[in-house]
């Protein structure tokens, strides 16, 4: 039961740490993790980040509950995966009152124009650091640029381009006989 | 139903948005337009403040986007569905974790699930360029909204090539961008 409860309170801790998520993560977690706590050494935390990217959901849980179920089996998971996303629970809501509160000044609406636009910025940075390990070759441009063409003029679900895409990387890599 | 809504359509993006954070985004402009819980405008909004807040941005889009749609309720709903099928996905890989990573049906899978996932994320933002650079219903020139096209330039700017500026978190870049749209009226 104790150790349940330092399970969720480190990820707690993770979670208020973290702005972001993803890559500025790993550093949080080097500390509370591997030198303080000692629950994992510094190569199974890059392989679990490693397994959380190429894993479904969000990198953050999927990293919480690896840990969480290397130290006590099924529920530990599910402990540290609530531990990291209690604080975010916590403080969206509150905001989320605040900001509901004044969004009908003219003022913070013309804030949020301006927030807007750096979330632009943000967004394509995004892309950049995604596309830098994403699109390596033509083949990957290619499914890249259908993608993205079905995303902008087609109206389906996201889910069929994921099932798809991971389909044409099986058929180009493996029954096309192209080397990983 | 809205509780169970929630969970459904937040396992989904929970299931299906590879790469972090931000592949949850071409998710939720699917649920503006299939649902009335948010605007694509608002949705821009929650992505800036999913960003300045501390925790995962992912988990941050999906408490937000609960609460927004089912009050306190709907946010804790909206977590747990996006972090379901994790939790179960994460405890199944655990259990062959070597075996895993060395398929070479996993890794070709990957291999075309990375660029569409970044695609889509380059989409989802082509829409909020749309919200926040363009004025609505004009035509012509008076449709480019030029002052947040020059802040736009100037981020860009500070974000990548600068190089005393392009290390800051991004928090400061958005509390910038709030104070500039206040002042000069976006």
């Amino acid at each position: 039961m104790k150790e349940l409860w330092i399970l969720f309170y480190t990820f707690a801790k993770v979670g208020v740490m973290t702005f972001g998520g993803g890559y500025a993560m790993l550093p949080i977690l080097q500390r509370e993790v591997v030198e303080r706590k000692g629950w994992a050494t510094d190569e199974e935390l890059t392989d679990y980040f490693a397994i959380g990217q190429c894993t479904p959901g969000v990198i953050a849980v999927n990293t919480a509950t690896f840990i969480g179920q290397k130290r006590r089996g099924i529920l530990g998971g599910i402990v540290a995966t609530l531990g990291v996303v209690f604080p975010s629970l916590i403080i969206i809501i509150a905001l989320a009152g605040v900001i509901d509160a004044f969004s009908h000044l003219t003022w913070v609406q013309h804030a949020f124009a301006g927030i807007r636009v750096c979330v632009c910025v943000l967004i394509f940075n995004a892309v950049l650091k995604l596309w830098k390990s994403a699109v390596k070759d033509g083949w990957a441009l290619a499914i890249f640029l259908c993608a993205l063409a079905g995303s902008l003029l087609l109206d389906v679900s996201p889910v069929i381009f994921v099932v798809l895409s991971a389909v044409a990387g099986i058929a180009i890599q493996i029954w096309g006989g192209k080397k990983a | 139903m809205i509780y169970l809504q929630l969970f459904y359509e937040f396992f989904k993006t929970g299931l299906f948005a590879v790469g972090g954070g931000m592949a949850t985004l071409p998710f939720l402009y699917d649920m503006a337009d299939r649902t009335d819980w948010f605007t694509r405008a608002e949705l821009a909004n929650m992505v800036a403040v999913s960003e300045a807040t501390p925790g995962p941005i992912g988990v941050n889009m999906a408490t937000y986007v609960g609460y927004l749609s089912g009050g306190i309720p709907g946010a804790v709903v909206a977590t747990l569905g996006l972090v379901t099928p994790s939790i179960i996905v994460i405890l199944l890989v655990a259990a062959f974790l070597k075996s895993f990573r060395d398929n070479r049906y996993v890794n070709a899978a990957f291999y075309g699930l990375r660029p569409a996932s970044t695609a889509m994320v380059a989409a989802a933002g082509v829409t909020v360029v749309a919200v926040a650079l363009l004025n609505e219903g004009a035509t012509g020139l008076a449709m480019v909204n030029w002052k947040a096209v020059a802040l736009a330039a100037v981020l860009l700017v500070l974000t990548r090539w600068c190089k005393w500026t392009k290390k800051l978190h991004p928090i400061a870049f958005i509390l910038a961008s709030g104070v500039v749209g206040a002042l000069l009226q976006f």
